[in-house]
């Protein structure tokens, strides 16, 4: 038998990995996608933890926001919570969901810990959250001026996250403008 | 020492660190000790493989502690438990999710590392040396995997949440506590032969003494492999609440592969102990099914099989996993093209001879095996071009798989009854005459008797199940001189074979029979209906509810009704787990050996009525049973003698 063949096996692993390594590499380049995205916001009508008035979808339009799904179980938003904090004083719009919680725990929290959001939606049952294809908080996405979902993150919001997503923001925002 | 239990994920984390620490030393100082020929230093193989072992233990026993003590400051326990959770789905959460269930991955890797440290000692010690060294190598790239991205003992801290979020209430079943462990160790088992076929490589010493060592290894994993599958689908069918038993989707496919590749390996195996045939191929199918083991558990436990963008979105853990898998069987690949031999075997055969038979079978095995790889791989590579979603169907499957099964069954009759070296057609197809007329004559005539019509998938199926045990019984007969006394004598592996391919025959029938002549019917029901489907009457005697630890339920009780006699009450369940905020449907199944009546509730319609799915599936055991007999069989191959009396010998 010649020895070439018995590479044969070596060089179909070295293609498959190859396929494998320039697929990771071209799922780098575009943002996380989701079935939701460039898609609008999914309905909705629900109280504002703040205050009990009730909102829809139409709300949340006019002006391009980052859609924050958070809960006070969530060890992870307490986390992100200072960097939300840092987020709201730049003048960033975040709108929260208080994902599958207690609303007078919710409150207490942002007492305790400040107050980034425009509003935050109460979704205790987590209906929402469903809609939006929500794994477990915090999720956040980019929402435009025409309540439209622009990208999606999983996992906390950070320095590092927020440059990434930073560029394709403020292009929304510029949009508006 | 109160206090103990506040450090015990310390602890834990310590002794993994520790076990890597064992599996460093397990790889580095057996193989100095071959390479400098010294003996003392290949006799630290089996010391550390113990305390490597050891520590493991250590690591996923504080893991369950955990669990069991609800400390939530835990990460990975937060996620995966309650402190409603029953006690047993504590311990079964423990691999649950992706960081417990490595940790049980490398435990096992450890625990077969003893069974060889242990079960060695008719063994050359190099040898022993380089296969224990080679399965460190794995232990310590799994180790430092855990550790570095999926360390299951990580913190909240300083601010534990008081509550969990529960276990997927899917897995909050005893299937769950069985079935991964069974399967991960069937994975983790075809690391032996792997490391056997590489230290086999690395000596240059690929010889029947090789095949010898490497085959009740393999046997014993692929007897876990075999039970964890059918562990699966059993699982899948009762608690998924559809009665489907076999979904081809990733996680299914991904077990199946390397049951296919491991079955090819001990028939290929048998050739190159028996004969001295097929040296090369044995080891590269050995890679191959450790590879596909390590695709199995890793792949898709990482998602990327399931989706793409799982894997995208944790990209660290993506790329670990791509160069581990990289190294190990690119790694291997390399050894192999590198020192394979290249001079033709010894042995000579003739085209009709039993070396033929078994490498058909190897060939059909191998290609099922690319077959399902094909299938679960292309639409993964489909989403990587940017072409979109989409996914092979089962239809896509049962048209590979169903020609190429009755090619299979039609070789393993022909093999088993065939000789080595030589052998004559007419010879052949004298001792097999019988039992391919058996064959024929039943698959013809049962289905027409049964059901008064002929389905060709039908006479296809029982035909080759019927034409596999009749030429096995058939060679039975003929090796045993028409004397029964004398088959026990016939030997412990024989036996197993003929146990294994009974089986194999057994699931032929339970599959035709169930994919062909299942019945079903969803239908409102409201209580005091009756529906009829089949020959059994199905009567909705009541609803109400029942309270479960961590769920309440709403359940309907049946009675199932034939010939008029009430032969047994079903009480099927839609349960809703609060913490999880999740409903799963929990059917009610009358099992007897010859049908299975699955009874599973759908929606809640007005007045108290429901939608209801009735389903009657003959056969559906012996799809399971075959897998028992398979497993028993090689159980029964494992006992035999020649393997024993090695160990006599050096004893000696």
């Amino acid at each position: 038998m010649n020895r070439i063949l018995l590479f044969v096996p070596l060089a179909i692993f070295a293609l498959m990995g190859i396929t494998f390594w320039v697929g990771l590499g071209i799922e780098d380049k575009t943002s996380l996608p989701s079935p939701l995205i460039d898609h609008p916001f999914p309905e909705f009508e629900l109280g504002v933890v703040e205050d009990g008035r009730t909102l829809t979808t139409a709300d949340l339009q006019g002006k391009p926001a980052l859609v924050n799904v958070w809960a006070t179980w969530c060890p992870t938003c307490k986390a992100e919570h200072a960097f939300l904090n840092e987020l709201a004083a730049d003048g960033v719009r975040i709108v929260g969901i208080n994902y599958k919680d207690d609303v007078e725990k919710a409150r207490d929290w942002l007492a305790a810990f400040g107050n980034p959001y425009d509003y935050n939606l109460s979704d205790p049952k987590g209906k929402l959250g469903l809609e939006l294809g929500v794994y477990g908080a915090p999720e956040t996405f980019l929402v435009d001026a025409d309540g439209i979902i622009r990208a999606k993150h999983i996992g906390d919001l950070n320095a590092d996250v927020w440059k990434k997503l930073k560029p394709q923001f403020d292009a929304m925002s510029g949009a508006e403008q | 020492m109160e206090n103990l239990a506040l450090y015990l994920p310390e602890i834990g984390q310590f002794a993994l660190i520790l076990a890597l620490v064992m599996a460093v030393l397990q790889v580095v100082i057996p193989l100095l000790g071959v390479n400098q020929g010294q003996l003392w230093l290949m006799g630290y193989a089996r010391p550390f493989a113990v305390g490597q072992a050891l520590f493991l233990v250590i690591s996923l026993f504080v893991l369950a502690a955990c669990f069991v003590m609800d400390d939530f400051s835990v990460a990975y326990v937060a996620a995966n438990s309650n402190s409603l959770l029953p006690v047993q789905f504590k311990i079964s959460a423990v691999w649950g999710a992706h960081e417990g269930s490595l940790l049980l991955w490398v435990t096992m890797l450890g625990l077969w590392s003893v069974a060889v440290a242990l079960l060695s000692r008719s063994l050359p010690l190099d040898m022993v040396a380089r296969v224990l060294s080679i399965m460190g190598m794995i232990s310590v790239g799994f180790i430092l995997f855990t550790l570095e991205t999926s360390n299951p003992f990580a913190r909240h801290l300083p601010s534990p949440p008081m509550e969990g979020g529960d276990l997927n209430p899917l897995l909050q079943d005893f299937g769950l506590i069985v079935h991964p462990p069974t399967l991960y160790m069937g994975y983790v088992g075809l690391s032996v032969a792997f490391a056997f076929a590489l230290a086999a490589l690395m000596s240059g010493r690929l010889d029947a003494a090789w095949a010898r060592w490497s085959r009740p290894w393999t046997t014993a994993a692929w007897i876990f492999l075999t039970v964890g599958i059918a562990l699966g689908s059993w699982w899948a069918y009762y608690e998924l609440g559809w009665g489907g038993w076999w979904f081809w989707d990733p996680v299914e496919n991904a077990s199946l592969m390397p049951w296919l590749v491991a079955t090819a390996l001990l028939h290929s195996l048998a050739v190159t102990e028996k004969r001295g045939l097929f040296k090369s191929w044995t080891v590269l199918l050995a890679i191959f099914a450790f590879s596909l083991s390590l695709l199995g558990t890793f792949l898709v436990r990482s998602g990327v099989l399931t989706s793409v963008h799982a894997f995208a979105s944790d990209p660290e853990r993506g790329v670990f996993i791509l160069a581990l898998l990289g190294i190990c069987v690119g790694g291997s690949l390399l050894l192999y093209a590198i020192k394979a031999p290249t001079v033709a075997s010894v042995g000579r055969y003739e085209v009709v001879s039993r070396e033929t038979f078994l490498l058909l079978n190897n060939l059909v095995l191998v290609v099922m095996a690319l077959a399902v790889l094909t299938g679960t791989l292309y639409p993964l590579v489909y989403d990587f071009m940017g072409l979109g979603k989409l996914s092979v169907g089962a239809a896509w499957f049962n048209t590979m798989f169903v020609p190429l099964t009755v090619i299979l069954a039609v070789l393993m009759g022909l093999g088993a009854a065939s000789r080595w070296k030589k052998d004559t057609l007419p010879r052949l197809a004298g001792v097999t005459a019988v039992a391919a007329l058996v064959a024929i004559v039943f698959a013809v005539v049962t289905p027409f008797i049964v059901q008064g019509e002929w389905q060709g998938k039908v006479v296809l199926g029982l035909g080759v199940a019927a034409w596999l045990v009749a030429a096995t019984l058939a060679d039975i007969w003929k090796k045993s001189h028409g004397k029964l006394a004398k088959i026990p004598k016939l030997g412990m592996s024989y036996l197993g074979m003929v146990l294994a391919h009974t089986g194999v025959a057994i699931t032929i029938v339970g599959v035709t029979m169930v994919s062909n002549y299942s019945i079903e019917k969803s239908v409102r029901m409201s209580p005091g209906d009756v529906e009829t489907l089949g020959d059994y009457q199905f009567e909705f005697t009541q609803s109400g509810k029942i309270e479960g630890p961590n769920y309440t339920s709403q359940a309907v009780r049946f009675n199932v009704i034939q010939d008029g006699e009430v032969i047994e009450q079903l009480t099927p369940e839609k349960r809703h787990y609060s913490a999880r905020n999740s409903i799963m449907t929990e059917a009610a199944i009358d099992v007897t050996l010859f049908r299975d009546i699955y009874v599973s509730m759908g929606e809640p319609l007005e007045n108290g009525a429901w939608g209801m799915r009735l389903q009657v599936k003959p056969f559906m055991r012996w799809t399971w049973l075959g897998a028992i007999f398979m497993a028993l069989g090689g159980f029964l191959a494992m006992l035999d003698k020649r393997y024993r009396r090695r160990v006599g010998v050096a004893q000696a």
